[in-house]
């Protein structure tokens, strides 16, 4: 087999990809043949923990792809991300069948206990794995592509789109809290059974849903790489650092944005998707806006413009949030701030930035 | 609408081809251009002509439009009243910044803009024509006619020592350079250059003036610039712009003794500047 060149240059990507392949095989491993007496054996806990890590890297991965190549801060990526779980969570509400409180074969809870009659429009076909799956992608990326398509056009850029992608995010968190959305209210969508006939709760489904968010984020990554190694990625960069003269260039800056801008979201939505199964539930606290600048600070954190950084912040980020919310739960939030503060002024490539340098100190 | 962004056509990434037809000499019309922001008239019924293959300076005092005449052929400013066209039959005023640039009008800023991350070969490859298609930019390849056509203007604008090294650590003079070889790897037929020399060293300045001279003849080429003896150095026709309209027209020493010229430019405050 032989890799192209755009790979076998990233060195720390393809440090990045054994990674991902080491705890791919040895995670599971762990898990299931180790005894679980033993101290090597890791519970189903831990690995969900880790399931979840991979998810919030992935949407990290995304966010870099816009902002730190195209030059896009959003602050509103957690929107994709739940938009795709709150797909993924519609497909197991309906496996639920019969196994609901009420026993209502087509109706969620939820909806009996608001007294509806009928399934609203929007729910029909989520009974179908490959439809959710689909939707998972589909939905994120017709509302970035909408959004895109009006914002760029009309040449939103900078600090306001910034708050207008935290405007969509915070009014979406409203909608769907309202119980007429049809999507929960508040309560969002929980108490999941299964996926295509296996148990959530069955260990070995925790383990698939783990390696598949392995996948996910190695093929996320390796999509992103690919992108911003072709001419196009050279155009993503030209955007970020002047984009009249990519324009006086001849280029349709407005174009390459909204696609890119779609693409992201789409894998955002793949996050989100295998994120929710692996938590058990889905509801509007995750459009908060404080989600998404958080996935931010994880990208700042480990290194803008790298993608490697983004899966490198945002598990660092998040396992020192487990850590930390456990340990001295008040003091998070300020940990967060002063971080992304500490990162901002001193290391402005954040942690892969730290090891290039080191790098070109020592050679 | 999401299928038709993934049509080439559709998503802006096609150039097109429509010749510029510059039969009758003229390869750009300005006639009668006016442009106001706020009540101020930036452009104020403004006629201008470039010939084909033309070199052309155009001075005047700050303030007297000459950004803004560029915004306008380039389709960054929409005039108010007039007529820009490009040959006899493209009308400027219908398109927009990119496909201005992709019919042949290469346009360099004032202040030296390339992209510093990529490097010089980079830089170049993003600025060629044709590769501008989603298909052309899904590549990490370049095919050996690109490879020849980068070569050539690495050649004509003296970088060739330079391809390997990031756009953001060459000299100023250099960075100038370099955007004028973006701008001729998009084969324009009119080149627009705002103040080329300013900052450069002597020897630059006398570099970007041969640079210059050599593309007058394949391109028209409209130079901006403040300095007097480079606009000697390179022009024969000089254009003279004050408050939005044409002041006078002609050749540089017959300008300099024109009482109405002195009066304005030359011999007021802002010759200096």
């Amino acid at each position: 087999m032989r890799f192209p060149r755009w790979l076998l240059s990233d060195r720390t990507g393809l440090v990045l990809l054994a990674v991902l392949m080491i705890i791919g095989i040895g995670v599971p491993a762990l898990n299931l043949l180790v005894p679980p007496d033993h101290p090597l054996h890791l519970t189903a806990y831990t690995v969900t923990l880790l399931g979840k890590y991979l998810c919030y890297a992935l949407l990290a991965v995304s966010i870099d792809l816009v902002w730190g190549y195209m030059g896009i801060l959003s602050l509103g990526h957690a929107a994709f991300f739940t938009l795709g779980g709150y797909c993924f969570g519609m497909y197991m509400m309906r496996q639920i069948g019969t196994r609901g409180v009420y026993g209502d074969p087509v109706l969620p809870d939820f909806m009996v206990f608001l007294n509806w009659k009928d399934l609203p429009w929007y729910w029909h076909s989520f009974d179908m794995f490959w439809f959710a799956a689909l939707m998972v992608m589909v939905v994120p990326g017709l509302l970035a592509f909408i959004f895109g398509w009006f914002a760029f056009r009309s040449r939103v850029s900078g600090v306001y789109l910034s708050i207008i992608t935290q405007a969509l995010t915070y009014a979406l968190m409203l909608a769907f809290f309202r119980n007429e959305m049809g999507f929960g209210g508040n309560n969002g969508l929980t108490d999941f059974k299964d996926i295509l006939g296996y148990s959530i709760h069955a260990d070995e489904t925790r383990i698939v849903l783990f390696v598949l968010s392995a996948l996910a984020l190695a093929g996320g990554y390796l999509a992103c790489r690919w992108l911003v190694s072709t001419r196009m990625g050279r155009v993503l960069v030209a955007i970020r650092d002047s984009e009249d003269r990519t324009r006086f260039l001849g280029y349709r800056v407005e174009q390459v944005k909204t696609l890119v801008f779609t693409f992201s979201a789409m894998l955002a939505g793949v996050a989100g998707a295998l994120y929710v199964p692996q938590v058990g539930i889905i509801n509007p606290g995750e459009f908060a806006p404080l989600n998404s600048i958080e996935a931010v600070i994880w990208v700042a954190v480990g290194g803008r413009g790298t993608l490697v950084g983004a899966v490198v912040g945002a598990v660092l980020v998040n396992y020192s949030k487990s850590w930390l919310t456990a340990a001295l739960p008040e003091v998070w939030l300020f940990a967060l701030g002063g971080l992304f503060v500490a990162v901002t002024l001193l290391l402005p490539y954040g942690l892969i930035g730290l090891l290039r340098r080191r790098r070109e100190t020592a050679s | 609408m999401s299928e038709l962004i993934f049509e080439p056509e559709a998503a802006g990434m096609h150039t097109p081809v429509a010749p510029v037809d510059a039969t009758h000499g003229i390869l750009l019309y300005l006639e009668g251009v006016t442009v106001s922001f706020d009540g101020f008239k930036a452009i104020d019924n403004l006629s201008l002509y470039i010939g084909d293959g033309e070199l052309r300076c155009i001075i005047g005092p700050n303030g007297a439009g000459k950004t803004t005449m560029m915004d306008i052929i380039t389709g960054k400013t929409k005039p108010d009243a007039g007529r820009v066209f490009f040959g006899q039959t493209i009308d400027l005023l219908k398109l927009d910044e990119p496909a201005i640039a992709r019919i042949g009008i290469g346009r360099k800023f004032q202040k030296p803009t390339v992209i510093e991350p990529l490097t010089v070969l980079e830089n170049l490859e993003l600025a060629m024509s044709g590769a501008k298609r989603l298909r052309g930019l899904m590549t990490t390849r370049m095919s050996g006619e690109e490879r020849d056509r980068i070569s050539a203007v690495l050649d004509q604008v003296g970088l060739n020592e330079q391809a390997q090294r990031l756009a953001g650590v060459l000299a100023h003079g250099q960075k100038q350079w370099l955007e004028i070889g973006m701008l001729l790897m998009q084969e324009p037929r009119l080149l627009l250059v705002d103040e080329p020399v300013a900052g450069m060293t002597p020897a630059e300045m006398e570099r970007t003036a041969e640079l210059l001279k050599s593309l007058a003849g394949n391109h028209s080429v409209v130079v901006v610039e403040h300095d007097m003896g480079f606009v000697r150095s390179i022009a024969d026709q000089v254009t003279v712009l004050h408050q939005g309209r044409v002041l006078a027209e002609g050749r540089l020493d017959e300008l300099q003794v024109d009482p109405l010229v002195i009066e304005v430019y030359l011999g007021g405050e802002d010759a200096h500047h």
